[in-house]
Order: C-alpha cells, then structure tokens, then sequence
C-alpha cells in the first residue's frame, strides 16, 4: 500500500463508482452541486451501462461518474482521476485502466468476498496481492460503517445498505471540504414522507463525513480544500446538455413567437431530451411519444405543416428510420428541426457511448439531392444557444435543420452562466399576415424561404407533396428544366444560410502553424489541449465549428492563413472528409473511435507532434 | 341548403387516374360530401400517402398534403395534434395503409385521433404496376406471384377492430347513393372513422369484386347494415341475419319459411364489436356487410391530449432558465 498523496493542486478529478443498482449518478450529482456552491468550475461525466440493473458485481454491471472541479477554467470531466471510489471490486477494477500511479483509490473493503472477487472475474483480491502496489489505497469497510450509522432508524439490512452512496459522498465531501448544505437540503426534501429513511441517509452522510478524521490519522491523508473559480459575477445554474436543449427549444419558441410540438420515441442517449420537454409544456411546446421514429419525425412534420413548429429528436439509427420524411420536409420547404444525439454506432452499436459517427448522415445522408443545413453544439451548455440557432435557420429559410449533439452532451453537466433572453434577436418567419392571400411558392429572393401558409387561412389554400413541384405553382411537374430549376434553389437555400453566419474566429492562438479544427463535443479536451501547447511556445490554434453545413464562408481563407490543418474526431474522420470535399484543403486526421470522449493529454501529444512535421512539409 | 357545390371542391389539375378507375368515383363522393356538409375549404385537409389514391389530395380544392408512403396517419396525427380546428381526412390504400403503414394505422386507431381514414381497397398495387397486396386473396396471380399468391390477406375491418377503432364502415367506390352518407357519418364521428371503399382497379384487377358488388346480384350479395334496424337483405328483402346460438355465428335465414319470422332477424347495434366481428366474417352465400358495422364514442386522442395539458405559453423561459442548481456569484 505505497504510493504517493494526493498533490496539492486547484483543480481535481473524482471518479465515483459502484453497481449500476448503488446510486453511483446520485452521488456524483450531489457532489457536482456542492462543488459549485463551493464556487468552483466543473465538468462532469455520467458512464453508465446500457442495463438498468445489470447483474450486481458484475464488471458490465459498472456505473461510474467523473467530475472536474477547482479553482482553474475547467472545460473537461478530465483526464486521470485523482481519487477513485469503488463500491465493489469490479468497479474497482475496471476503472483502474484510467489512473495514473499513486493515484488515490477508496475501496469498500466489506465488498472484496471471496464471492463478490469471482463475481467481478477476479481469482485473487487486489487488495492483497500486490497488484495496486502502484497506487495509495484506502480500504474503508463502508459497508458496516453505514450500517453502524444509520441502526438507531430501524431500517432492515438492504435499506441500510442502500445509504452507502451517501456515506461515500459524505467522506469525498470532507475529502476536498465541499459544503454538505445542498445534500442535507435534497435528502430532507426527497424523504419528507418517509421519517427514517431521511434520518438514515442524513446519518450516513454525516458519518462518512466524519469518518474523515479517522482517514487523516491512519492514511495521512488530509483534506484538500480547492479554491474558487475566477468566474465573471453574475448568476449561474448546473445543467446538462438535455436540459440546455430543452431550454433553447422553448427560449427559440418564445423568441419567434411560435408555439412547439416535440414528437419522438424513446431511444438511448436521446430520451433525456422527451423527459425534460415534458416538464416545460407550460412554456409553449408540446410532446408526443409516437409509435415509432417515422412517426415522431411525420407528426412533427403535420405540425410544421400546421404552423407551429415541429421538432423530432433520436440518435443515429432512430434518425436513419426519419431520412425518407427528412427528405419530404425538404421538398415541401417545411421548418423542422431534427435532434441527434449521437452514439456509437453502426446499427445498435454501443447506445450509451458517446461518438460523432452521424455527420456523413447528417450532410450527406438522403436520397436525392437533399441539402439541409446541420448545426452542432459542442457543450452541454452550449446546447441552449445552438437550439436557438438551429430555429432560426430553419424559421428564416423554411427549411428542415439537424442539430448534432451526441450522449456525452447529453449526459454531461457544466457550469452556466444564466443568459438574459431580453439579449437575444428575435426569430422572424414567413407567415402571412391573417388577410393576406397568394402563392405559399412566392419566395424571399435572399433567403429563398416560401410563404408558411397554414391550413386555416382562407388566402393561401393549397396541396404540397412529395413529388417534384412546378417551382412557381407547386402543382406536380415533371419538367426537365423545372427539376434542374428546383435542385438550384435547393442548393442556393442552404448555401444562403452561409450569408447569414458570423465570421468563423479562433477559440484561441494566431494565424499561422497548425489549426487544429474541430466540431461538437470534443470542444472541451480540444481547447485543454491547444491551451497547453501554446503555453509552451508552439504555434497552434483552435478553431471550433458550430456550421457543419453549410461552413461559414470565411473559413476557407482562414485556413489558408495556416501551415497545416488537424482535425480531431471521434469518428473515423467525417469533417475531414468534408472539408476536403467543401474547401480543398489538405488535412490532418486525428481520430478515435473508442466511445469515449477524446483525453486532452493525448490530443496535446498529438498536436505536438504534428507541429514539427507539417512545417516541415510546408517549406518544402 | 350548402352555399358550396361540388365544383367548388375541384381543382384545376388535370386527374389522372386510368380512364374508368373506381378512383374517379371515390373522388366525385368526397366533393359532393363536402359540399353537402357545408366544409370550410380552408380548414379541411385531406392527407395522403403513396399510391393511387394518394393523389386525391391534389384534385380536391381544399388544403392537401401527398406525403410519403404509409405515413400519412402518422402525419395527419400531428396535424390534428397541432390544430384539432382542422377537419382532417386521410386516404390511404390496401398497400399504403396496410403494408408499409400499417403500424401507423394501428396507432392512429387505437388513439383514436380525429381523423376521417378512406381506405381504398382493390386488392393489389395499382402504381407499382400489379403486385399483389396484403389485401389480395390467396392465390392472386401477379408479376410478383405468378403461380399465385400464398399469404393470407388482412380484413381490414377486423384489423381495426383488434386496433380499438371506434369506427368503422364499409362501402363500394361507384354507390355514389350511400358513399356521400358514410362518408358524412366519418367527418361527424369523434374519433378515428375508418372507410374501407371496395374500389375496382380496371387495369390490375378488374373486377375483383364483382362476387359482392355486381349490381343484378348486389341485392343477395350485399347487406347495408343500419343502427337499429334489422338486418335484411335480399332482392325481396325478406331475408335476415339470425344468431345461432349453438355455433355463435350469423346464419341467413327467409321470413316466412321454416317458421322464421321477423322477430327472429337480429337487430344492429354498431356499439356491439362481437355482432361487428360476425358481420365481419360473414362469408359466401352470405351477403357481405356494408355500411356503418361499428361505432361507439370515446374521447378523441386530441380531445383528452389538451385536456391535460397547458395550450400556449404561460411561463416565461426566463423564469425557467433561473430554476435547478442555482448559484449565485454575484
């Protein structure tokens, strides 16, 4: 049991882990809410299995969550966890893979039974046979200190167990002096009905709380209160991708004064999604479970149809099932706005792993000649406003948008600084004013949007469809020079989405040396990274993409602007592709395909060796 | 007396269906309901898939949408969703609404949704150029089943009926007498109204129903069912449905003979779904059932979807952005 201390630092990384039965999300999320009422940045990370009660003990059974928190900019759920807290021997040692040496790892000692070893695939305890040698182990019999704890409140020994989660949030929270306040204040809410279990879990709380004098004198370790962030005064919320999503669909309906109708069906990572519109019907959208993808995508379609403005969400194989009705919303020049929250894939691939595996179907993916333009968020909080964007497209050309996201997103929670709606534009549309009359095809010359005339008004009755339209009457046409006509206008649409756009700018670094050019999720570890690099002297910038279709129209001069191009993805290397395809650079690829987000530590390494290289091919 | 005529209803497109089509008579029928009932042109939407009769929309001067194929009940759900106002027909066909849109059929069904379903049966694929259909017979030969087709078809009234329709009738496409009346009978059901329209594809499958709709024997052929009345048929119309208690099947049965009378022919009740599935599987000689075979009120998907559920905006997003974890740096 050697190994070093935990290091003095301002930041940490905490990686909860136990049985997907043990409450593991709970404890991570009572700590992420203690963390930042205690002032600190934060970056969290849900890893989950796609069991809802895997067998217990198992290593597939494991639910774990990662949390980064201190007084630094935080922008990742981190690396290398700094202290690891195993419920049970397979959550032990599937997440030892991911610590560094002398890394801090808590262990409920009572778990490690012959039985529950062999059940976690072990043929002999880690405890005891010198495979943790490299790491500063703590064996604590959580197990029994809960149920010691919470005795005087009469609860039978499984309930008592149950608690453990808490004695375990309790010594973490001593651990690194977060206030138990917020805790304290939810399990009173949560148990109000129920006397003794709420005075049980308190127990269990404050008792591993306290049992942090007795790790201090036996383990020497000591507490480490970290500092608060440098953040700008102002309000702030925790939330998760879904939630910010949800937020901006409703702050997108209230900014274009349209009403919502959210229709979509059940399917991992993109569920959350449903869950939270569900609780927000009161603020203008309404939701629809359908029977299936095809249907939610149609329904949503029949209210664009209508007039109120019909979003569907999915994940990638769900999305696949929509592409024939995608296609319909843009032959009908309908607004629609498609949500993929994407998992690894291909077919039912690994549901609760994030991946960014859906831009080629996004882009490219739809019989025809089917241009639609597609958005990306690139955090959970960044979801709000990206929500706000993709609304705005799709209101201002009459067109159908895709919004990516993908399960880390989705699942992941951050700091976020509460805007003020009052600040946003509002979203204009094309309907006609109630006396209005004429053609729905009579189009804005600019933004190529036709009439949003609605079923209900006496001026504008009218039969749209699927098959090709006359691009003045609407009617059926199958007239050569009319169906090139109709692919131009198509194509102009979505291109002139790209006027609208704000120049494309660096998230950090200068113009020259490597652009490292990234989309969606990975924003974080690759602004860590380049962060990094340029401290050290090298010649790197970021650049981050919202606009994956069309891109914004200065990037192309922009990258000219450097010596070489690197693009990191968690795909098999789908931007880049895409920037070849659009701008004729020549990229570098960089991508994993794990279903894990990218590590900044590996991105750096990356970059740095990359820098020489490229500059070297460059002056050739 | 209805300030609109048929004409109103026309559009200026060409129809092009094949001369002689059952589609043509269907199409005729729904201008002259709508103008009988009076409908607002503006807010009335017909709603279809891909097939045939799925180009109706385009002939009817009312708000019309040709989407894709099978989903034109889950479409029209999100319209009547969206505005319940809207007076909201779907036409579908055996292959549209009972191949690749069945499930959505089911659904639509089972809800409920207000909508007013004109199923146009004629046993095979029409614009596909002859297929078999899921409502063709076994043993129909097609160029995809030249030795004949092996699967057993689907009833698409019983279909319904196991998907909780709340109604559904049946009709021939060129009765242009009673088809108007059913299909005034859908429009006012609250709820999903399923008309399935025996329709006769001349060029695929002509005259595939003659066994039922020829007209010198449509008297023996054919039993028009009527809430409340008995159920008699028969060009002298002294024939009846009686129930046989022993086997719990309808049997034909004359007034008059073998000591029948007409106390013993049972009287229809269209809130009956077990007298509905025996007027469902009535088979040769006995007459086929035709007009509304059942029809019972429950609430309407839309009706009870915002009954339950705010309608418009009553909270600020603002004041939602400033809920959950709150932490204050000020």
């Amino acid at each position: 049991m050697s190994g070093s201390q935990i290091p003095e630092k301002t930041s940490y990384v905490v990686r909860f882990a136990g049985d997907s039965g043990d409450g593991v999300q709970l404890q991570g999320h009572q700590f992420t809410v203690a963390s930042a009422e205690g002032g600190h940045d934060l970056a969290t990370l849900p890893d989950f299995p796609a069991e809802i009660r895997a067998p217990a003990g198992t290593r597939y059974g494991v639910s774990a969550f990662q949390i980064q928190f201190g007084g630094d900019l935080i922008t990742t759920p981190g690396d290398e966890p700094d202290v690891l807290i195993a419920l049970n021997p397979a959550a032990l040692v599937v997440n030892l893979p991911q610590l560094r040496d002398g890394a801090t790892i808590f262990v409920d000692a009572d778990a490690f039974t012959t039985q529950r070893l062999k059940r976690a695939d072990l043929t002999s305890n880690p405890l005891e046979d010198g495979s943790l040698n490299r790491f500063n182990v703590v064996p604590v019999s959580i197990s029994s200190l809960t149920t010691e704890a919470v005795k005087p409140f009469g609860l039978g020994s499984k309930d008592s167990l149950r608690c453990k989660n808490l004695w375990g949030l309790g010594l973490m929270m001593w651990l690194f002096d977060q206030p138990r306040e917020p805790t304290i204040a939810w399990i009173k809410a949560k148990f109000a009905a129920d006397e003794s279990v709420r005075d049980a879990n308190l127990a269990a709380l404050n008792a591993g709380h306290a049992y942090g004098e007795t790790v201090e004198l036996t383990y020497q370790i000591h507490q480490h209160p970290t500092p608060a962030a440098k953040m700008e005064s102002r309000e702030y919320r925790t939330l998760t991708g879904a939630e910010a999503l949800a937020l901006g669909l409703v702050a997108a309906g209230e900014l274009a004064d349209t009403e919502l109708m959210f229709c979509s069906y059940p399917i991992t990572p993109a569920s959350s999604l449903l869950h939270q519109l569900t609780g927000l019907e009161d603020a203008g959208v309404a939701t629809f479970q359908a029977e299936d993808e095809i249907a939610a995508v149609c329904a949503a379609i029949g209210a664009s149809y209508t007039g109120k403005l019909g979003v569907t969400s999915s994940s990638g194989p769900g999305i696949a099932l929509k592409t024939e009705a995608i296609g319909l919303a843009v032959a009908t020049e309908l607004p629609l706005l498609i949500v993929n929250s994407q998992r690894a894939g291909p077919s039912t691939g690994m549901p609760t792993k994030t991946e960014q595996s859906d831009l080629y179907q996004a882009v490219y993916g739809r019989n025809g000649d089917t241009p639609l333009p597609v958005v990306a968020a690139r955090s959970p909080a960044d979801c709000f406003d990206t929500a706000i964007e993709a609304v705005r497209i799709a209101l201002r050309h009459m067109t159908p948008v895709i919004l990516l996201t993908d399960g880390y997103i989705a699942n992941a929670s951050e700091l976020w600084p509460i805007p003020e709606l009052a600040d946003y534009d509002s979203i204009a549309n094309w309907k006609p004013l109630p006396e209005a009359s004429g053609h729905v095809f009579d189009r804005d010359p600019e933004t190529h949007a036709r009439i949003w005339a609605t079923p209900g008004h006496p001026g504008f009755v009218h039969r749209i469809g699927g098959i090709e339209k006359d691009i003045r009457s609407g009617n059926i046409s199958y007239d050569a020079a009319n169906h090139q006509a109709m692919t131009d206008l198509r194509r102009e649409k979505v291109l002139s989405v790209a006027d609208y756009l704000p120049d494309q700018e660096l998230e950090l670094g200068s113009l020259g040396g490597v652009a490292v050019v990234a989309w969606g999720s990975t924003w974080g570890s690759v602004y860590q990274a380049v962060q990094r690099c340029i401290r050290d002297g090298l010649q790197v910038a970021h650049i981050h993409l919202r606009h994956i279709n069309p891109l914004p129209a200065n990037l192309g001069a922009l990258l000219s602007q450097f010596d070489s191009i690197l693009v990191p993805e968690l795909n098999d290397g789908q931007l880049a592709t895409l920037l070849r395809d659009k701008l004729l650079v020549a990229v570098e690829e960089f991508n994993q395909v794990s279903g894990q987000p990218f590590g900044v530590s590996e991105l750096e390494e990356r970059i740095r060796h990359l820098a020489p290289r490229q500059i070297r091919e460059v002056s050739q | 007396m209805s300030a609109l005529t048929v004409k109103d209803f026309a559009t200026d497109q060409e129809v092009r269906w094949c001369p002689g089509c059952g589609d043509y008579s269907i199409l005729k029928a729904v201008q002259k309901t709508l103008a009988d009932l009076d409908a607002d042109p503006a807010k009335t939407v017909f709603v279809s898939g891909i097939g045939c009769s799925s180009r109706l929309p385009y002939y009817v001067n009312t708000y019309g949408f040709h989407t894709i194929h099978g989903r034109a009940p889950a479409i029209a759900t999100g319209v009547k969703l969206a505005n319940p106002e809207l007076d909201v027909w779907v036409v579908t066909g055996d292959g549209d609404g009972l191949s690749i849109g069945g499930n959505h059929l089911l659904h639509a069904l089972r809800r409920n949704v207000n909508l007013n379903i004109l199923l146009f049966n004629n046993e095979i694929y029409g614009l596909t150029k002859g297929q078999y259909s899921p409502t063709s017979r076994v043993g129909t030969t097609s160029p995809s089943s030249p030795s004949g087709s092996i699967d057993a078809p689907v009833h698409p009234g019983v279909f319904a009926l196991g998907a909780g329709a709340s109604f559904f009738a049946r009709a021939v496409d060129v009765d242009q007498k009673g088809l108007p009346g059913i299909m005034a009978d859908a429009k006012h059901h609250q709820g999903a109204a399923l008309v399935e329209i025996l329709q006769n594809c001349i060029v695929y499958n002509k005259d595939v129903f003659d066994d039922v709709v020829a007209k010198k024997t449509a008297a023996e052929t054919q039993i028009h069912v009527v809430h409340g009345e008995r159920l008699r048929y028969g060009k002298d119309g002294n024939k009846g449905l009686r129930l046989n208690p022993q086997t719990l099947r309808l049997e034909g049965v004359v007034i008059g003979e073998n000591g029948v009378t007409e106390a013993d022919i049972l009287v229809h009740d269209e809130t009956n779904p077990n007298l509905a599935q025996m007027l469902l599987h009535l088979e040769a000689p006995l007459p086929t059932a035709m007009g509304v075979i059942h029809r019972v009120s429950r609430p309407s998907f839309e009706t009870s979807y915002w009954a339950h559920k705010p309608t418009g905006r009553r909270k600020k997003v603002q004041d939602l952005l400033q809920r959950g974890n709150l932490v204050d740096r000020r």
